[in-house]
């Protein structure tokens, strides 16, 4: 059977359900996975391997883009019995991270499934993400120092 | 070629272990090579996807990586099994057969000539293509003499479905030693190699 050329870029939803898996703790991951009522039965499509990703970046909106540096990576893809195929990326050398994000995609690809990971797993990491990045704003926050020039006024001649 | 995003849900599973079985198969191909005419069997690879057979699937998942240029037989094109390959080696795809790192061919009737692959050059002649030969069996077919080096006197082999123009151009490949192109012949879960330095000799030919 020949492959339909999928041209389709994953939609915005899904990407921002990836980069938050991506981002979590492995811990954080892997306890709200072991709390889920019921877990799918998943089977690796690719088991996870650790690798190099090279992030590149540009400075500013319009500056040349550069490389910031290599980052470890985890990746792996697998796939659920209903067929839903899932992948993780993550930071890290996490090997259970990558599988728990990638069945975790595969979940919400399925409209049955996702009901039971879209509030207990995704929005739970993404509040504590959330959650992290206002405490270290807020940390960061403290130590603030305005600077400001005092106006002198000409003395008396 | 194609360069559309993966269909995953119909991509088949590679190796459970990749480290372990890869190198497990990197190990008797090495040890095919060495011995030419001496055929293994990868009875526990994965099945491949349509197209592939278990022993050309294996080798591609354990030698193909992002620096490979793969070369696949016209009859693979956007089928199942190219984007197995694409997804589970991440190798580069080319038409050009003379650029070609590895090179699948699955179909005999329209092979392009072994002369037409990259032969590498007089600096790194082992930069040639390897060439994966999908045949319909490696027994029972007419007689075929190896010697050379890695076989002690001679060594007969009798694989199915290749041409008599098939042994005239491996006799060219093998006259122009250190260039030439290595030449693996798969069927199924089995594997026979013909390296560039055997010569073949069809009995009765």
């Amino acid at each position: 059977m020949p492959v339909d050329p999928v041209n389709e870029v994953a939609s915005p939803e899904r990407r921002q359900w990836l980069s938050i898996l991506a981002k979590a703790q492995p811990a954080e991951v892997s306890a709200a996975w072991d709390a889920l009522s019921e877990r799918p039965a998943y089977s690796p499509l690719r088991a996870p391997e650790t690798g190099l990703v090279l992030v590149r970046g540009r400075m500013g909106g319009a500056g040349d883009a550069f490389n910031v540096g290599e980052m470890t990576v985890t990746r792996a893809a697998v796939r659920l019995e209903s067929g839903e195929t899932g992948i993780g990326y993550v930071a890290g050398r996490d090997r259970r991270h990558a599988e728990l994000a990638a069945a975790v995609d595969a979940m919400m690809q399925a409209p049955a499934l996702r009901p039971a990971v879209e509030g207990a797993v995704v929005a739970k990491l993404a509040r504590a993400q959330a959650e992290r990045r206002d405490t270290a704003a807020r940390k960061a926050a403290a130590t603030k120092v305005d600077f400001f020039t005092m106006v002198r006024t000409r003395g008396p001649q | 070629m194609s360069v559309a995003t993966l269909d995953l849900s119909r991509i088949a599973p590679a190796f459970a272990d990749p480290v372990r079985e890869s190198q497990a198969v990197f190990r008797e191909v090495m040890e095919c090579v060495a011995r030419p005419g001496r055929i293994t069997r990868f009875d526990r690879a994965p099945q491949a996807p349509t197209g592939l057979g278990k022993a050309a699937g294996a080798v591609a998942l354990t030698l193909f990586d992002f620096e490979t240029l793969v070369w696949l037989d016209p009859a693979l094109a956007d089928s199942e099994a190219e984007a197995w390959l694409r997804f589970h080696c991440g190798c580069p795809l080319t038409v050009k057969a003379e650029d070609a790192a590895f090179a699948i061919v699955t179909d005999m009737a329209k092979a392009p000539n072994l002369a037409s692959f990259n032969q590498g050059d007089a600096k790194y002649p082992d930069r040639s293509t390897t060439v994966i030969l999908q045949v319909a069996s490696l027994e029972g077919g007419p007689t075929v003499t190896l010697s050379g080096p890695g076989i002690q006197t001679t060594t007969d082999i009798a694989p199915q479905g290749l041409p008599r123009d098939f042994w005239t151009q491996l006799e060219t490949n093998q006259a122009q030693f250190q260039f030439g192109v290595d030449v693996l012949l798969v069927s199924g879960d089995q594997l026979l190699a013909l390296p560039r330095t055997t010569t073949a000799q069809i009995k009765g030919g």
